[in-house]
């Protein structure tokens, strides 16, 4: 026995044996349960088929959550790929100068907890004239908004916490893949005469194309599962008009606070079915399985 | 061109290229001082905020005026010797944090290093559901899995805040990453010498893997210090909270305490700090090394 596990057969069992327990355990088990509890009703420890999916398709507070994360993951999309993207390739530049205290200060909001940062952005974001924003606002002549009532300010203030605190870590994935590209290929484009744009989309783009398609994908994950950002920013899980609900806002509603475990269930698979379903989307569009079968 | 020397012409094209790169690098200064100052200004008030009394962001939310007149060391006075459980938290959280940062880069890279090292059956079925899990948020299993907690008498234990995710699947990818570019000889000479499989991860292999350690040191650090949603799922008592959900219990029906929110979420921010100044090194030369690759 003793033999068999130092021996080279077994050691790589050996070494991935806590993550395959890990998947069992916390993963694979917790699903099946999940789509198992999603067809009954906990509370009265009944089977109910489908009907938890039947509610869910006709509630019109959770078609307006997913509504909501879809509007919030596209926002992040626009705005946390190409602007990260475009600062990493600036900050590797040459011509640029202190690149690191650049890199470093960036990087702050993400080391804030969302507790922190939304308690901070709510204050910024008040309804009070002497409040930041409408101080900020006031400067161009117009009166104090309401911030967090109206469904576009609400959101124009979640996408500005969200920018805020993943704009540095987005820029580190981007430098980390630009400085992996070798720099001959610039030295090479440069001799032949190619612009810094011309380089950048010839050379960069296509070679930092793996670590784009990681941030997309991790971005995808964390706008569709988006749900303390809304929680700080309304002190909880109710905002006017549920304009900050989210679909784990939702689940967290369900599950938790109403205690109808089955339903929230319900809810998580759907999440789950939706963030396979944009995973392979994107993952056909960027060509993934086509190199794979090269 | 008469009476001009190809040297002559050679060194004025060089002038202006250099007076067109002295351009650049002050655009691109003015861009990331604008864009440093934005990224400032949260906390920055938050910061000028620990010193004003907390009726005021309550009443006028938080903006960017001093204030001076206004200032004192009131909140700091409760936050160092008032009545409160803001130190138990903080420990609580440096404790939980260390915990989970050094259990996690164990596991996480001795589960890489199966991945990396070793060629074994249903090692691509293995490493595919890594990537899977990657992309699907925690938030489908938060609820089941909490149930299960329960089911299994876990509740309100550290244990079972950190169990599920010591084999953490973008760690895992992201050191595999790194392995896969160290020296397969070094593996070799260590069975030469007569070392375990085991033996030569922990002899061998865990002293090159520093720049990826620090890299995820800050990367896991930064969760766990300011992990929120699972914790307040699986914590029950007041004396376990970790410092997010102590502070978020500052603002409930019964009363703000907004004073000691703001000082405290300012000194939040210190220990993670540090630990990033400390690891900033490594840490993008980490990245790099570890950087998706296609």
């Amino acid at each position: 026995m003793k033999k068999l596990f130092y021996s080279q057969k077994a050691a790589p069992y050996i070494f991935v044996l806590p993550f395959v327990l890990t998947v069992i355990l916390f993963w694979v088990g917790p699903i099946a349960n999940g789509i198992k509890l999603s067809f009954q009703d906990v509370l009265q420890d009944q089977w109910v088929g489908l009907r938890n999916y039947q509610r869910l398709l006709g509630d019109r507070i959770f078609w307006k959550a997913v509504q909501n994360s879809v509007k919030y993951c596209i926002w992040t999309l626009v705005l946390l790929i190409p602007f990260p993207l475009l600062f990493a390739v600036m900050l590797n530049s040459h011509l640029m100068k202190h690149a690191n205290l650049f890199k470093s200060i960036y990087f702050l909001p993400a080391l804030t907890s969302v507790v922190v940062a939304g308690t901070v952005f709510r204050l910024m974001f008040g309804e009070a004239d002497q409040s930041l924003m409408n101080q900020v606002i006031g400067l161009f002549g117009h009166a104090p908004i309401k911030w967090l009532k109206q469904s576009g300010t609400a959101y124009f203030a979640l996408l500005t916490l969200c920018c805020w605190r993943w704009t540095g870590v987005n820029i580190m994935y981007f430098l980390a893949g630009i400085q992996s590209i070798p720099n001959d290929l610039y030295e090479a484009a440069e001799i032949d005469g190619a612009t810094k744009f011309q380089q950048f989309l010839k050379i960069t783009i296509p070679l930092v194309k793996p670590t784009t398609i990681y941030v997309l994908t991790i971005s995808i994950y964390a706008g569709l599962a988006m749900f303390l950002e809304s929680f700080m920013l309304w002190k909880g899980n109710n905002s006017p008009n549920n304009i900050g609900l989210t679909i784990v806002g939702y689940l967290y509603r369900q599950g938790i606070e109403k205690r109808a475990m089955g339903y929230a269930c319900a809810v998580g698979i759907v999440l789950l079915i939706l963030v396979i379903i944009i995973n392979f989307i994107q993952l056909i569009l960027n060509g993934t399985f086509k190199k794979e079968e090269d | 061109m008469a009476g001009r020397s190809i040297e002559e012409e050679a060194r004025a094209l060089q002038k202006k290229k250099i007076r067109r790169d002295h351009g650049k690098t002050a655009g691109m200064m003015i861009i990331f001082i604008i864009l440093a100052i934005l990224i400032i200004i949260p906390i920055y008030v938050l910061f000028v905020a620990s010193f004003k009394p907390g009726d005021d962001f309550v009443a006028y939310g938080l903006n960017l005026n001093p204030e001076f007149s206004k200032w004192s060391l009131v909140n700091y006075d409760l936050l160092f010797n008032g009545d409160h459980d803001y130190w138990l938290w903080f420990r609580n959280s440096i404790v939980l944090t260390v915990i989970t940062v050094v259990l996690t880069l164990l596991v996480s890279s001795f589960v890489a290093y199966g991945f990396a090292a070793y060629d074994f059956k249903g090692k691509n079925i293995l490493f595919a559901i890594v990537l899977a899990i990657m992309s699907v948020p925690f938030e489908v299993v938060m609820l089941p899995l909490y149930q299960q907690m329960s089911d299994w008498k876990l509740m309100d234990s550290y244990f079972a805040v950190v169990i599920p995710f010591l084999a953490h699947a973008s760690t895992i990818f992201f050191f595999r990453q790194y392995l896969l570019g160290m020296p397969k000889s070094l593996i070799e000479a260590g069975r030469i010498d007569g070392a375990t499989e085991y033996g030569i991860f922990f002899k061998l292999i865990i002293p090159i893997m520093k720049p990826a350690f620090a890299a995820m040191a800050i990367l896991n650090g930064m969760n766990a210090w300011n992990n929120y949603m699972w914790p307040l799922l699986v914590l029950r008592s007041s004396e376990k909270y970790t410092l997010t959900l102590g502070l978020n219990t500052l603002l409930n029906p019964y009363g703000n305490n907004y004073s000691l929110l703001i000082v405290g979420s300012c000194f939040s921010i210190i220990p993670i700090f540090i630990l990033f100044v400390a690891f900033q090194k490594y840490f993008v030369e980490g990245m790099t090394a570890g950087a998706v690759k296609g």
